[in-house]
């Protein structure tokens, strides 16, 4: 399961063994989605599988997340997705019922992105050999003119933003599918991002980076970005958004918010002059009401993530390896 | 006459220079890069007698490893003369930072003298070291006073070989030393006596100040004044976690505390480390200072700086911590103190003689009159161990808590000064600049780095992107624990070996730390282990050992029962959680840890359920426990590789239902501990013959526990190694995972 877990272990299993076999030009830049020129037209094109349990969840169904998880990887490259293709891998023996449920989620997620599901392929594994449903989506999406936005456009100097409160997601995922109630019930944030991207572009072309913190979370996306940039990431602690229950489930389970799964959630790498006016803009739209700056990128320790703790220290912030394991002697 | 060891740098050739004047023998005396090298000539009695002397009679700080002697022509001479240095490749051992030595005191004490009360007053017996020296040789121009030259009085004792001072490379005097300086924020700074007024006023008023001290700033206030202790408890962040405690004199040292003859003898030696003792009944210190410890950090001044700090009436003890943020290293750079200590101190203190390398203060404890060294920094770091087996030039990166890094080549291991938790930038950094430092003074080139198994250890990552092509080696966490303890003992042979900590990553991804290893360098069998049990949400079980008492007790099918004092302490939503958390098995490891086991010992008995600093839980326990040995042990089952703690907790359990008091708890699980060792000695020295036991991990800093697993296996014949030079905690696992990972066969 390690390999799957966004962290470390699925990022040796890309570079060691996919990479070498499809090397391009395209491919390298390991983005979300790949961005290239087709005829004289900028396209976006990205592809992604959906393998979530439990099927249905607080605020969201794997039909929403298969829809906003390719319309979001579009939008982290600015692009405005267009059409999308739909691929069901379907467990021998899934009621049909369910399998309404989750086209209909489906359709109208696409609806609410506003995105046209073009093309798709159904197929069904023997018992026993899936979990249910497993989805995967690809899209395609024009890239506006002028518009630069990938990993490696990150500076020092320039300002870390997220969207919105953080954790929200893996928690409320958590608490179906181990039947835990963290308190008040906490829903997963699951939403299409291509709105908020365009609004953000409206003010500000030149975004540098744009990423959505799934799997692995804030902390992976991060330590992501500050390696393909070669620049050190600084966080402060107490800037981050995290709602008191995602606190305290994490406290509980000894988990760090950082590193859990959000949907609906961007990080902005944006010029700290344009700063200002991407926050506005961002608060101005639905999904961006709670967005928040919360680090900046640095000229120290290039390749690394660091929160400032409230009492001016600084802890080091990696990539997960696998689950995590306490450390303390 | 070749002598070798330290012997550079500590005023051995003059020492050689008045030996040989004293018996008459003419010859000459000279360092060269292996060693000092003596030629004597005089009457064959007299020549004897040196060569005994030269072992027996050295200086303090010279540690003299080898002496070879050769016999050579007559020459007829009538001189002794000291040659200059020959340079050359070669390996010089550097000393560590020495306490100022008697005859410095009773001149700085001296109204006629004209170091008295000079702040910087050292000789070639004391003063700093390691913590001075940039470069080799070990020469004036490359320490950190090179930027006072010398005047003409200080110049004379230094090129003079009948001088306490020849050179002595940190001489200074008040006509040409460094200056102390007083800081406060929006006021003039204030100089040299002035600014020692001013620092006592502070003290005396309530305030912290950050003081330099040899390795780097400490925070420094009345450790009687519970209101000041406890703002700087909440400055920097410390939770309950002990300070150390600066007393006047030994005399106000025996006044808070117990003082044995083996504890004077290490609080007033050349190390002056802090000393781990029992707090009086009504000591007059602070509750804050260690709060629910029964212990108390105790060290005495070993700078003339220190000894200011008491020279009018005021606090006799202070307290006295690292100067630095919650888990970041300690300050040594005045810039850096004035802006990182900005949030924690009211004044500075300090001076324009700067520290090359951080160096923490040692704390070491006394048990059955031995030294069990808890944190090895000042006074012991850079000294190297001797190893008992050739390794090639390496380095072990350690662990990631408490951390100290190792070099070795050859017999030889330098285990570095405490670097701290790796979870910090500041501390990666300080580990380069350290690591960097010591390669520098030790010659040692690494053709390989030897790691922890641990994937997610800093230290390890850190070994992966600085290899550089060399090989890099995981060694497992207990082997290397076991091992630094066989090579401290220059032991090399198999040994049955108990590796009892909180938490080490096992090859089987488990967290292991209740371990029974028959260990020799080369690889381990692990014979026996304690039960796994689910460490619920990882480090927040760590933190919260009510929870781990009810992990416990679920493994071992006992009921929640609501009298019990760890089930009301996690009353209400926090208990519902941790049952489904544990049904679910949701952010649970499966562990062997013995330290998890003395944290749900420790709560079950109503000790402690929460853990603000490492091993609380333990210590606590520890420190109640009663000391009537006919209590009889809580028996552990032991079945095939197994050790099942269930009946250990089902008998807890009784005796906390039956009121039984918390201190005759813990008497009995320590008891049923060191019991439970012999058992399981017994049986490997009956099927495998093996007849030497080690002890070691964090859990082997329990001076109970220490003390009477010693007694039950030496009363059944075994050998018992035991930690006296390195610590048994992580600090120590550098040294085995050098001894495992680059042994040469
Ligand atoms: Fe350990
Ligand atoms: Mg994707
Ligand atoms: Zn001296
Ligand atoms: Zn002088």
């Amino acid at each position: 399961m390690g390999h799957g877990g966004g962290g470390q272990m699925s990022a040796e299993l890309i570079e060691h063994l996919f990479v070498p076999a499809f090397a391009n030009p395209v491919l390298d830049g390991l983005t979300d989605s790949a961005v290239f020129t087709l005829g004289d037209v900028r396209l976006a094109f990205s592809t992604d599988s959906f393998v979530v349990q439990p099927l249905f969840f607080p605020g969201g169904s794997i039909g929403h997340l298969a829809v906003n998880g390719t319309v979001n990887d579009l939008a982290m490259s600015g692009a405005q997705a267009a059409y999308l293709s739909c691929g069901f891998i379907l467990e021998e023996g899934v009621e049909l019922s369910v399998v309404g449920r989750i086209a209909a989620d489906l359709g109208d997620a696409a609806r609410r992105a506003g995105v046209t599901v073009a093309t798709g392929d159904t197929k069904v594994v023997d018992a026993g050999h899936g979990d249910g449903v497993y989805i995967n989506t690809a899209g395609v999406g024009l890239v506006p003119a002028g518009v630069d936005i990938r990993p490696q456009r990150a500076v020092p100097g320039d300002v870390v933003i997220v969207s919105g409160q953080i954790g929200v997601h893996g928690i409320a995922i958590m608490s179906v599918r181990e039947g835990v109630s963290f308190g008040t019930e906490v829903v997963s944030d699951c939403a299409p991002l291509n709105g908020l991207v365009a609004t953000m572009l409206a003010v500000c072309a030149d975004l540098h980076v744009l990423r959505d913190p799934t799997r692995g979370g804030v902390a992976t996306s991060l330590n992501e970005i500050a390696k393909s940039a070669g620049v050190g990431i600084e966080l402060t602690e107490s800037a981050l958004p995290v709602p008191e229950t995602v606190a305290n489930a994490c406290s509980f389970l000894g988990l760090d918010p950082l590193y859990v799964a959000n949907e609906g959630k961007l990080l902005a790498i944006v010029p700290r002059d344009e700063a200002d006016a991407v926050l506005a803009a961002m608060r101005s739209h639905p999904l961006g009401s709670d967005a928040a700056v919360i680090g900046e990128c640095v000229v120290a320790h290039p390749g690394m993530v660091v929160t400032r703790t409230a009492f001016g220290a600084t802890r080091v912030v990696d990539t997960p390896i696998g689950e995590q394991l306490p450390r303390i002697c | 006459m070749l002598v070798t060891g330290v012997v550079q740098g500590v005023g051995f050739r003059p020492f050689v220079y008045s030996l040989a004047r004293e018996l008459g023998l003419s010859g000459q005396v000279g360092n060269t890069a292996s060693g000092v090298v003596a030629e004597v000539e005089g009457p064959e009695a007299a020549v004897t007698d040196f060569a005994g002397r030269i072992r027996t009679a050295a200086p303090p700080l010279a540690v003299v490893s080898t002496v070879a002697v050769e016999s050579l022509p007559v020459l007829g001479g009538t001189e002794f003369t000291i040659l200059d240095s020959t340079a050359g490749a070669g390996r010089t051992l550097v000393s560590p930072d020495v306490a100022t030595c008697a005859d410095c005191w009773s001149e700085f004490t001296d109204p006629s003298d004209r170091r008295y009360r000079h702040p910087f007053i050292s000789c070639t017996n004391c003063g700093p070291r390691f913590t001075i020296i940039t470069g080799l040789p070990y020469d004036r121009p490359a320490t950190t006073m090179s930027e006072f030259p010398l005047c003409p009085d200080c110049a004379r004792e230094y090129a003079d070989p009948a001088d306490r001072r020849f050179h002595a490379q940190p001489i200074a005097c008040p006509a040409c030393g460094p200056r102390l300086q007083l800081v406060q924020p929006g006021l003039e700074p204030a100089h040299d006596e002035d600014a020692l007024a001013v620092a006592h006023a502070l003290l005396v008023d309530g305030a912290i100040l950050a003081v330099k001290g040899i390795g780097g700033f400490h925070l420094v206030c009345d450790a009687a004044d519970q209101a000041v202790v406890t703002t700087l408890r909440k400055r920097k962040d410390r939770g309950d976690k002990p300070f150390a405690v600066m007393a006047a004199d030994l005399g106000t040292a025996r006044r808070i505390a117990e003082v044995d003859a083996d504890e004077e003898e290490l609080l007033t030696g050349i190390r002056h480390p802090i000393v781990l003792l029992r707090r009086r009944p009504g000591a007059a210190v602070a509750e804050a200072v260690a709060p629910g410890n029964p212990d108390l950090g105790v060290m005495l001044p070993y700078t003339p700086l220190h000894q200011f700090l008491f020279d009018q009436p005021g606090p006799g003890v202070l307290v006295m911590t690292s100067g630095n943020l919650s888990g970041e290293p300690i300050v040594t750079a005045d810039d850096e103190a004035m802006t990182r200590l900005a949030g924690l101190a009211d004044a500075w203190l300090g001076h324009d003689r700067p520290i090359h390398v951080p160096c923490d203060d040692s704390v070491v404890r006394i048990v059955d009159s031995t030294e069990l060294p808890v944190r090895r920094s000042r006074g012991y770091a850079p000294f190297p161990v001797d190893l008992p087996v050739p390794v090639r030039p390496a380095l072990a990166v350690g662990g990631d808590l408490k951390n100290t890094f190792c070099l070795g080549e050859g017999r030889l291991a330098w285990l570095s000064a405490h670097v701290g938790d790796m979870d910090d930038l500041a501390t990666l950094q300080a580990f380069e600049r350290a690591e960097q430092h010591l390669e520098r003074l030790t010659g040692v080139r690494p053709e390989l780095l030897v790691t922890d198994k641990h994937p997610a250890y800093r230290s390890r990552q850190w070994a992966e992107r600085h290899a550089d092509g060399r090989p890099v080696i995981g060694v497992q966490h207990h082997h290397a624990h076991l091992a630094s303890l066989m090579a401290e003992h220059r032991y090399d042979g198999e040994i049955i070996g108990f590796a009892f900590d909180g938490t080490g990553y096992g090859d089987d991804g488990a967290v292991w730390g209740g371990e029974v290893l028959l260990t020799g360098y080369d690889g381990f069998e692990r014979y026996a282990h304690l039960k796994y049990v689910p460490l619920p949400g990882g480090d927040a079980g760590v933190h919260n050992p009510c929870r781990m008492a009810l992990s416990h007790l679920r493994a071992a099918g006992l009921r929640w029962d609501p009298r019990l004092p760890s089930v009301q302490a996690c009353r209400g939503p926090e208990l519902d959680l941790l049952e489904a958390q544990l049904a679910h098995d949701i952010a649970c490891a499966p562990t062997s840890s013995m330290g998890r086991l003395f944290d749900a010992v420790s709560s079950l008995a109503g000790v402690c359920h929460r853990a603000g600093y490492e091993a609380q839980a333990a210590i606590e326990l520890e420190g109640l426990a009663s000391s009537d040995r006919g209590l009889g042990g809580y028996e552990f089952e032991v079945d095939a590789d197994q050790i099942d703690p269930g009946p250990v907790l089902a008998a807890v359990v009784r005796d906390v239902l039956a009121g039984v008091a918390p201190s005759v708890v813990s008497a009995r699980f320590h008891r049923g501990l060191a019991e439970l060792m012999v058992t399981l000695a017994e049986r490997v020295r009956a099927a495998e013959g093996l007849t030497t036991v080690g002890l070691s991990g964090g859990v082997f800093v329990n001076k109970v526990l220490l003390s009477a697993t010693t007694r039950a296996l030496t009363g059944a014949g075994f050998a018992v190694l035991r930690h006296r030079r390195v610590p048994p905690t992580d600090a120590g696992i550098a040294l085995g995972q050098l001894a495992v990972g680059s042994r040469i066969r």
